[in-house]
């Protein structure tokens, strides 16, 4: 009973204690549903002894925890939203890491008959009109962001998105696509976690390639000026790496049944090994 | 429901080759839901017994406030926890938040009324068969507290289990506060949520049948261990 | 040891919910002897008991001991109609009110084997309480309220409930516990056992004390009409 006791309190003490060499970041459920961060997380802990925590959230999470100094770094999808929080003080600067792009998935039958689409806007509009369903991210996320951002350059506005078809899941990507695959809807996802989707169900890939559909992670550093706090070292020992040919072999490297999801763009490259 | 069969597969080959990561989920399971509980009983029992033999003014609406707290959304828990455990919150500078003790106070908030509530009902009976006895013996408030507490230990075995029932199966509170980190936070339920979002139903639903043989196991465990349920025995 | 009695009632009455159960009553009891509270069904005798034990606020007038408050209620105990079990062991029942004032464990299970040999259920301690019967059981509560030698004793209607032998028993007990000193007042509608047992009675009807007096006095030539009727088996009105 009381070695159970003392174990326990070890766990938990073990767990509580920040050692010098761990950092909190925030992910995109994008960017973790790939699956590259198994790749990277090991490959990171070997090389320069860095444990990662990785905590999955929608973008506006991980941009609400940067801000609130609960986490160290965040790695998201949104142009936007970055730039938004660079301009409150609460980041460094933001790096490039590398980008995927966005595709639209929908049923194998193609009611809008989007493969025939030449361009994003082209398909969307092709949806809209056809009222077949859509199913949207919902939640202020880096992909909900770029799928309203198509919508408005297609000129297709709230009034007519309308619950016929339009379908809000609230949710990350992969409750959305299983919202899609369950009401046999079209849905904006980006590559990668669609390759690594295990509930596909009838629908395909339909669309892709427009370069407005294309999907720039970056990272940021959370500022020590506004929370002292965080690991920072850590957190630049951590964007080294990232931009380092290493990781850049691993990123580019990685593929999902043969196909590459991700292209490492980082400029600056530094060696990994200081 | 192909996958149902799967997860069943699943679930056996997890369990029979030991898999770590497997293991390694469930007892931190274990360990969140049953510190949690042992805690909220600390709290609740007494506080159940106390409010079950004490007069005064408001009775009737803290009861009814202990019996709607058992309704508090747990999502909602999780996420006042996490206000006040961030960085930028009173508790911040404790660096709670992410940790497995995050997730034990969350739990704590959610099980005490539920704890409490049931406690409370059970020994409230008792009080009013001990009640004429227990005052004409001469007894001081804390004594009847403590002999109503000991009488009731049936009872109030199963107060704890419906807590540990309701820790062990939570998912939205423990999600916000601990973050599902892979090794760190990763519990049972977290673990579900996520491979029910990357699609993996087989897996997900193997790891519920895994939980839910955890649970039978424990209830199993506690009703031996305390010798109850066994033929005509109370 | 302070005497906590007499014990006096002055001018007192209990009433619940509009309704008068008891009073004005003004009652004084002594140092000795064994007191029937006798009476119809809904005289108010448990009120009575009840009021002057403490389970029961007086409403108007006022309860005086001879002893301050805290020494007048440890020196008092209380056998039910119904017995009211805890749920324990015979032994843990009988150790309750010892190890609940400060007796070591091992001292009052040594007082309480004695008890339980001196009633009769030596060999049960380890049974449940409620496994026991009914006589047993209320012979476990009149041990369990001796077993700290209370200067006053109530019983309501102890053997209300029970079969001749049990009920021999307990006037036995009773009658032992009377005789190491101990004040007792009974309440019954059992004119048998109130002749068997009583020194005194007090007779109640509606919630008043209609007659009171020495035992032969009382049983003999009642003063009376209520008591007259109850006394020849009549129904009082």
């Amino acid at each position: 009973m009381i070695r159970s006791l003392v174990t326990a309190a070890a766990l938990l003490a073990s767990a509580s204690a920040l050692a010098a060499d761990t950092l909190k970041m925030a992910v995109t459920t994008s960017f973790h549903n790939s699956g590259l961060s198994d790749v990277l997380l090991p490959a990171l802990k070997d090389d320069i002894g860095l444990e990662v925590r990785l905590i999955v959230v929608g973008t506006g999470q991980a941009i609400r925890l940067g801000e609130a100094g609960d986490v160290d770094a965040i790695l998201v999808h949104s142009r936007r939203a970055e730039e938004n929080f660079l301009a409150g003080g609460y980041g460094t600067h933001r790096r490039e890491i590398m980008y995927n792009d966005f595709v639209l998935v929908g049923p194998s039958g193609d009611p809008a008959k989007i493969a025939d689409a030449t361009t994003a806007k082209e398909a969307l509009t092709a949806i809209a009109k056809s009222q077949a369903p859509f199913a949207s991210r919902g939640d202020d996320s880096g992909t909900h962001k770029m799928e309203l951002a198509l919508w408005s350059t297609a000129e297709i506005g709230e009034a007519e998105r309308n619950p016929t078809w339009y379908n809000e899941a609230g949710a990350g990507m992969g409750a959305t696509l299983n919202t899609a695959a369950g009401l046999n809807a079209y849905v904006l996802t980006d590559r990668a976690s669609w390759l690594n989707f295990g509930n596909k169900q009838s629908l395909t890939l339909l669309f892709s390639g427009d370069p407005v559909l294309f999907n720039q992670y970056a990272y940021l550093p959370v500022s020590p000026d506004k929370h002292p706090h965080v690991a920072h070292d850590a957190a630049q020992q951590l964007e080294i790496w990232l931009t380092s040919p290493r990781a850049a072999e691993l990123i580019n490297s990685y593929t999902i049944n043969g196909e590459t999801l991700f292209t490492f763009n980082a400029e600056n490259l530094l060696e990994a090994a200081e | 429901m192909a996958e149902i069969w799967q997860g069943i597969t699943a679930a056996f080959w997890l369990i029979v080759t030991f898999d770590a990561d497997l293991y390694e989920i469930a007892a931190r399971s274990l360990l969140v839901t049953c510190s949690a509980v042992a805690l909220a009983a600390l709290v609740g029992l007494p506080l159940g017994a106390w409010l079950a033999v004490s007069r005064y003014r408001f009775r009737r609406l803290v009861i009814a406030l202990l019996n709607a707290l058992m309704g508090l959304p747990p999502v909602v828990v999780g996420l006042v926890v996490y206000l006040l455990l961030s960085r930028s919150g009173p508790f911040g500078v404790m660096g709670l938040l992410f940790t497995p003790w995050a997730m034990i106070i969350a739990q704590v908030v959610i099980l005490t009324p539920l704890i409490a509530s049931i406690a409370h009902q059970s020994i409230r009976d008792l009080w009013a068969e001990y009640h004429d006895l227990l005052i004409s013996l001469n007894t001081t408030r804390p004594q009847r507290i403590k002999t109503l507490l000991w009488d009731s230990r049936r009872a109030l075995l199963t107060a704890a289990l419906a807590g540990f029932g309701r820790g062990i199966g939570e998912v939205g509170a423990i999600m916000i506060v601990g973050g599902n980190i892979d090794h760190v936070t990763r519990v049972m339920t977290t673990a579900i949520a996520l491979e029910t979002s990357k699609g993996d139903f087989a897996l997900a639903i193997g790891l519920g049948f895994v939980l839910i043989g955890l649970a039978v196991a424990v209830n199993l465990a506690l009703h031996m261990l305390s010798g109850t349920e066994v033929r005509d025995r109370w | 040891m302070v005497s906590i009695l007499p014990l006096s009632l002055q001018s007192a009455t209990v009433d619940k919910n509009g309704k008068r159960l008891l009073g004005p009553v003004d009652l004084e009891l002594g140092n000795a002897g064994l007191t029937i509270v006798l009476g119809p069904n809904g005289a108010g005798k448990s009120t009575l008991l009840r009021l002057l034990h403490g389970l029961e606020k007086p409403s108007e007038g006022r309860l005086r001991y001879a002893a301050p408050r805290p020494v007048a209620y440890a020196q008092q105990a209380f056998v039910f109609q119904t017995p009211v079990m805890l749920r324990r062991t015979v032994l843990g029942n009988l150790t309750y009110p010892l190890t609940a004032h400060g007796t070591q464990r091992t001292e009052a299970q040594k007082q309480a084997l004695t008890w339980l040999n001196m009633i009769g259920l030596a060999g049960h301690e380890s049974q449940r309480a409620s496994q026991l019967s009914g006589g047993e059981r209320q012979k476990l509560a009149l041990a369990r309220a001796l077993i700290r030698a209370p200067q006053l004793l109530f019983l309501d209607e102890p053997c209300a409930n029970l079969d001749g032998a049990s009920t021999r028993d307990i006037e036995r007990l009773i009658l032992k516990a009377r005789d190491d000193g101990t004040r007792i007042l009974m309440a019954t509608h059992d004119l048998g056992q109130a002749r068997r047992l009583a020194s005194d009675v007090l007779f109640l009807n509606k919630g008043q004390i209609i007659e009171s007096g020495p035992a032969t006095a009382f049983f003999e030539t009642p003063q009376t009409p209520e008591a007259q009727a109850f006394l020849k088996g009549d129904l009082v009105l």
